[in-house]
């Protein structure tokens, strides 16, 4: 299994400033934007040549705007890139189910309590085994929830509204998450029977890959105002959730491939690559598309927000106090696999276009009307989960990212290594043990599964939030050090 | 990965986040078999599982690429939803019609349990990317997949 080379970026890319690297037009025939990586020097180093070679693809497609664009956290997916975002106009672009990705909706949520790390890290090992039993991960885990067709209807047109109606949260859950906890597009009967079996027992299972769930405390403070509205201070513990819309979402993307595979045909639109199947954005396929990807989409805030009920509750019983006074209020929730109907100016002209993120937060502005109000002084929190044993942090959305990147930041460290080269390199049991020293407890289905995410396989998360911070795409607000981890 | 069953039948090449195989086969059936295999080994060693459960498996697809991610695809599906691991297959007829590509295959193994079986990371779905059914000058075939993890 030989390692792919890495490329030697310098012959393609034109340095535009010191983290933002153009593909020009002539790189590939059909361009009809030039590709845009925001990338430091650095990181431009383990940049693969499959990456350029998916965000150049993208750039060919009908009605994008501006630029074909990926995050620092880039690396090659499937049709587009991993940290790719694209933005094409609602009348002559298109719409893409490899815009978005297989995990429609996974995405990142952080819960807050008033516990200080010294309070909970004593009992951190016996915590983390409570949790790991009481959210079921991995292959094969099932949920604790039966529910029912008409429930599972529910779920995917109300989404975290659904969970918290059912008794599964608060109802201030749903003010800050990204919005508000449900697409409203959403429309369950674009659906099909395949997506609705998977879907229907996996409510509130975190599943397996990179997914986790992970005790944390506030290590640093970079902005001690924006962090006063989020409600962090130093020292301070929170839970953060990431996980997204199981096998209801990879059905759902699945079956729009081979719709929207017919479709490309039918509107005489030429693709480089079949996996990036699309339809015109107003056409009936495209529609359909957006109104079942909703309903993934809301699957997946309604499985965040149960996960998020059964947290509280294990909270509860271990620290032995209500979940009010132990502040476990939830800060926010991002998607970062989703495509929105969003306005934008572009070239001085307001346009609504439909943005693709797929392994990209949305990192809206102050003032702006979709940011909950608590937080519009200051933009919406922008999550950013590192990998397993590495720093997470939080940053807020800015206007330059309106102005450079469609309001949108990076998702996470962004893979390096291989899960099978991981697996030959790093032995799981090891890396449970190193990190224990390190004070983080890791709980996982099975040893390779810890090697398979260990932290060396990811790029490290600080250099790829600085990318984006001196940007000014998204501002740093506080760094979060993992205490213990459960993985699927 | 998982499994370390035969060189012949299919080889792990170098992907960074996901799984990417080649499967061969002296028949196209075979290579999709063996594509199955390579697939479920991603998740779990295969060898040594029991065979006591089965799945008929029917379907059509308007090209023989598109077949094959619908193959792999169907096996995926009936995995999580009647939670089998599959780990023999018999492919009894790919064939071709006017406008269109039809499987008739089997798939065999057993029910998922957690307290025996020792998963790695889920195959969440066959992808499209790179994907290739060719033939060489000798006759045997080989199959191509990259598949979401």
């Amino acid at each position: 299994m030989a390692q792919e080379s890495t490329l030697d970026a310098a012959s393609i890319l034109t340095k535009v400033n010191d983290h933002t690297w153009d593909i020009p037009r002539t790189y590939k025939h059909g361009m009809r934007v030039p590709g845009r990586i925001f990338v430091s020097e650095k990181l431009l180093v383990g940049l693969e040549h499959e990456t350029l070679e998916q965000i150049s693809n993208v750039a060919t497609l009908p009605g994008i705007q501006k630029y074909a664009m990926a995050m620092p956290d880039a690396h090659s997916g499937y049709g587009f890139p991993i940290g790719g975002v694209a933005a094409f106009d609602r009348d002559t672009g298109i719409i893409s189910p490899g815009g978005v990705g297989y995990d429609i909706n996974c995405g990142v949520r952080i819960i807050k309590t008033n516990l200080t790390v010294d309070e909970v890290r004593p009992g951190m090992k016996e915590l983390i085994d409570l949790l790991f039993h009481d959210i079921p991960s991995g292959v094969g885990s099932k949920s604790k929830i039966r529910a029912s067709d008409s429930e599972l209807t529910d779920a995917f047109l109300h989404g975290a509204k659904w969970a918290v109606d059912s008794g599964y949260g608060v109802k201030e859950d749903l003010e800050h998450c990204e919005e508000k906890g449900y697409m409203k597009i959403a429309d369950p009967s674009k659906i099909g029977e395949k997506a609705r079996n998977r879907g229907k027992p996996q409510f509130g299972t975190l599943g397996s890959g990179n997914h986790f769930l992970e005790v944390q405390y506030v290590d640093e403070i970079f902005d001690p105002n924006v962090a006063k509205v989020f409600g962090l201070e130093k020292g301070q513990v929170t839970i953060m959730i990431h996980c997204g819309s199981r096998g209801a979402g990879h059905q759902i993307c699945d079956d729009y491939l081979k719709i929207l595979d017919k479709a490309t045909r039918k509107y005489g639109i030429e693709l480089p690559d079949r996996q990036l199947a699309c339809a015109p954005a107003e056409s009936p396929e495209g529609q359909n598309y957006y109104k079942a990807m909703a309903a993934g989409a809301n699957y997946a805030w309604a499985n965040r927000q149960v996960i998020t009920h059964w947290v509280r509750e294990t909270f509860t019983r271990f620290f032995k106090r209500d979940m009010d006074d132990l502040g476990m209020e939830l800060i926010y929730d991002v998607a970062h696999n989703v495509a929105k109907l969003e306005e934008h100016t572009i070239d001085g002209i307001k346009k609504m276009v439909y943005v693709h993120r797929k392994g990209a937060t949305r990192a809206f502005p102050p003032g702006h009307r979709d940011v909950p109000s608590v937080y519009r002084t200051v933009g919406q929190p922008v999550l950013i989960p590192g990998s397993m044993g590495t720093p997470s942090f939080v940053l807020h959305g800015t206007q330059k990212a309106m102005e450079l990147t469609f309001g949108s930041a990076c998702h996470g460290a962004g893979r390096v290594s291989s899960r099978a080269a991981a697996k030959r390199v790093f032995s799981g049991e090891t890396i449970q043990k190193e990190l224990a020293a390190r004070g983080i407890s890791v709980r996982a289905t099975h040893p390779s599964v810890i090697a398979e995410e260990a932290p060396g396989v990811y790029k490290i998360s600080e250099d790829v939030v600085d990318v984006v911070h001196q940007l000014g795409i998204a501002r740093k607000v506080v760094k979060l050090m993992p205490l213990g981890v459960a993985k699927g | 990965m998982a499994g370390e069953i035969s060189a012949e039948k299919f080889e792990y090449l170098y992907h960074i986040a996901d799984a990417k195989f080649k499967a061969y086969g002296s028949t196209l059936e075979e290579a999709f078999e063996n594509a199955a295999i390579a697939m479920f080994n991603v998740m779990i060693n295969t060898s040594g599982l029991e065979v006591c459960e089965s799945r008929d498996i029917e379907i059509e697809s308007s090209d023989i690429k598109g077949l094959l991610v619908d193959w792999l695809g169907e096996l995926l599906y009936l995995f999580e939803v009647d939670e089998i691991i599959f780990s023999e297959f018999k492919i009894i007829s790919i064939e071709k019609t006017n406008d269109s590509f039809s499987l008739k295959g089997r798939a065999s193994g057993e029910h998922i349990d957690l307290s025996r079986h020792n998963f790695d990371t889920q195959v969440k779905a066959v992808t499209f990317h790179d994907l290739q059914v060719e033939s060489d000058k000798t006759g045997r075939f080989w199959v191509q997949v990259v598949v979401d993890t």
